[in-house]
């Protein structure tokens, strides 16, 4: 009993503030990101794509057509052989975010400079949260950078300045983006506080990103069956049983993506999931405002954000327990 | 008590069932270096880790400069600067952006950050190589700049974990004398060591560390006296039998033991009484050819005190 209520005790007074030196990492973080050689390869990847797809996609785009939202379909138009940017952005941006922080904290320990900055009047606490702020933003600036691309080539191919209505969805398609990618750096920076060497850190995460890309919907597929009855026989088991498959498929954090880019890309798609015909029916094939779009993806976003502050949660307790020495 | 700078009660640190630290008390005095010796797995890196509050202790108590670093490791740290035995930097980077990393983390004022990083990086004669990329730094320019890093946030404790381990003799020396000036100027240090000549050097006091437990703690001529018996071993060569003096030796004063070794005489005292034992053997009627004293070097001691410690084990 004793000694863990003066466990307790030491947590509740612990002085000054968990983030005294936040600033400090964050900056030199982002600092080492920005003029790193693996930043430089990551951008020249998204860049590539980005304008390879665009351009792709321009072909078949025509400008003055009664397209409401032209801008968003360079998003999203794919023409063989090539898919859709969306579609490379669900792939590489999990790929991007763990290339950024796989190696924090073990290769500080490896360095063996951990012991000598935890030796500075500064928390754990902000060590592992500059490292997770310093990714984040500097995948949200690549992804500004990339977007405001986008849109120079949209002004300049097509001719027409973007509406109020496409840029507010880009823009939250960009938030949903940099969520997806938040989540795979948490995932990243535990893979990283876990196992004391750079490549295993990589190698794990990397294995989660291709479970969820190529098997997480055949998992779903063999299990959802099993959890409902055996024999469907009414309406009411029909729609249940949609429902668990689509609740087992939002699991994955790229399902979750999907969703968002589905519905903000594509303002005529009002339903996510398992539609019945009968309800489709209801659906007119009017887009919807953004504010709705938004209500519909809301729990995607919240979904991501959850999950990226559990796993930084476990990464913060694992490394507040570990020891230091070389 | 104001004069202690670092204190410890009771300290304990288990692995599961293994005991790495078992009841250290440890006491150090503002201003003086004290050296905690012992051998590998002994215990010390895991004591002064818990010292500034990188691990948690299982039990006991420690205060560094009043505070304690369990509670405060904000103010503990702000004011010890700890040198790991494996220093480690941002091989891309230059000295001076390694520094100025830590110089932020330690939230120094910016218009005095550059100063201070360059009067660190003076004191320890690194300035030509300032801008150059860590990478390319020789393992004696890493542990000077480890020493650098310590200095920027003017620490009033360091501590040295094995800080002169791998350096050559010349640059050993230089790191020496470079604590030795930070004792002049009232830093108190304490570290730990190997090299026993290197401690004697240069420590006020040792503490001589033994599976977790501190066995032995005090000046070098007082672990001489505990351990050897006697803090200084005089010499007599002398004409013809040595055997006969010795009954005249034993009587004197302060005299622990007299042994007379490939017609040597030795004796071991707990003062230096050459006069006295050359008046003994002329008195006896004997003729001294040489006189000379020893004063215990730490390597007797240490290899004294753990011979008998195995001794006892064994037994
Ligand atoms: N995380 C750990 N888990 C279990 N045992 C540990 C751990 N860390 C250290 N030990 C053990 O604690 C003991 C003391 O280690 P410590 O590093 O403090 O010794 P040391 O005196 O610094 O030795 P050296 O001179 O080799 O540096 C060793 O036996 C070591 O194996
Ligand atoms: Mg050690």
């Amino acid at each position: 009993m004793k000694p863990s209520t003066r466990r307790m005790k030491v947590r509740d007074e612990r002085e000054g503030s968990p983030w005294t030196g936040l600033g400090a990492v964050l900056t030199k973080e982002m600092a080492d990101h920005l003029t790193g050689v693996r930043m430089l390869i990551l951008e020249m990847l998204v860049l590539l794509t980005a304008v390879g797809t665009i351009y792709t996609a321009l072909q078949t785009i025509r400008p003055g057509s009664n397209d409401e939202f032209l801008y968003l379909r360079l998003f999203t138009t794919a023409q063989d052989p090539l898919p859709a940017f969306v579609f490379f952005l669900a792939i590489l941006v999990p790929l991007i975010a763990i290339a950024l922080s796989f190696d924090s904290i073990n290769g500080e320990f490896n360095r063996r400079t951990l012991s000598r900055i935890l030796a500075q009047p500064v928390y754990r606490d902000a060590l592992l949260m500059g490292k997770f702020l310093g990714g984040l933003l500097t995948l949200t600036m690549v992804f500004s950078a990339i977007w405001l691309l986008i849109f120079g080539i949209g002004i300049l191919r097509l001719g027409v300045p973007p509406t109020a209505e496409e840029t507010g969805r880009a823009l939250w398609f960009l938030l949903g983006t940099i969520f997806y990618g938040g989540i795979w750096m948490a995932l990243a920076l535990l893979f990283s506080t876990v196992f004391r060497s750079p490549a295993t850190a990589a190698l794990a995460s990397i294995a989660v990103w291709a479970f969820f890309i190529f098997f997480w919907n055949i998992v779903v597929g063999v299990i959802a069956p099993l959890l409902g009855p055996k024999q469907i026989t009414t309406l009411d088991q029909l729609v249940a049983a949609g429902q668990m498959q689509m609740i087992l498929t939002r699991i994955s954090p790229i399902t979750l993506y999907a969703d968002i880019a589905t519905i903000m890309l594509q303002p005529t798609e009002r339903f996510l999931g398992f539609v019945l015909p009968v309800q489709l029916d209801r659906a007119i094939q009017a887009p919807l405002p953004l504010a709705q779009s938004v209500l519909v993806i809301w729990p995607q976003l919240t979904g991501l954000i959850a999950a990226t502050i559990l796993l930084f949660a476990l990464a913060y307790v694992l490394f507040q327990r570990q020891e230091i020495r070389a | 008590m104001n004069d202690l700078v670092l204190e410890t009660r009771g300290l304990t640190k288990r692995y599961g069932d293994f005991t790495a630290v078992d009841h250290l008390d440890l006491s150090v005095r503002r201003g003086e270096v004290f050296g905690l010796l012992g051998p590998n797995g002994a215990g010390k890196t895991t004591t002064i880790l818990m010292l500034l509050g990188l691990t948690e202790p299982t039990e006991g108590e420690v205060n560094v400069l009043g505070f304690d670093p369990a509670r405060q490791p904000l103010s503990v740290k702000k004011r010890v600067g700890y040198m790991p035995d494996q220093v480690g930097f941002y091989d891309d980077l230059t000295a001076r952006e390694n520094l100025f990393y830590i110089a932020k983390l330690n939230g120094i004022p910016r218009d005095q950050i550059k100063r201070r990083v360059e009067e660190a990086i003076e004191r320890v004669r690194l300035s030509e190589v300032i801008d150059k990329r860590v990478g390319a730094f020789s393992r004696g320019m890493r542990q000077r700049l480890g020493l650098a890093d310590v200095l920027i946030k003017n620490p009033q404790l360091i501590i040295m974990d094995e800080p002169t381990q791998g350096l050559d003799p010349e640059l050993a020396h230089e790191f020496l004398s470079l604590i030795h000036s930070l004792k002049e100027e009232g830093t108190t240090i304490l570290l730990s060591s190997h090299l026993l000549h290197q401690v004697q050097a240069i420590c006020d006091r040792v503490g001589l560390f033994s599976r977790g437990r501190m066995v032995l703690q005090g000046t070098v001529p007082e672990l001489a006296r505990k351990v050897l018996g006697g803090a200084y071993r005089i010499q007599l060569e002398t004409e013809g039998s040595a055997a006969k003096f010795r009954k005249a030796l034993e009587g004197l004063q302060d005299v622990n033991a007299v042994t007379v070794k490939d017609g040597r005489i030795i004796v071991e005292a707990q003062k230096d009484i050459r006069a006295d034992a050359a008046e003994a053997v002329v008195k006896a009627g004997g003729r001294l050819r040489g006189l000379s004293v020893e004063s215990q070097s730490l390597d007797d001691i240490y290899t004294r005190y753990f011979e008998e410690a195995k001794h006892e084990t064994v037994n």
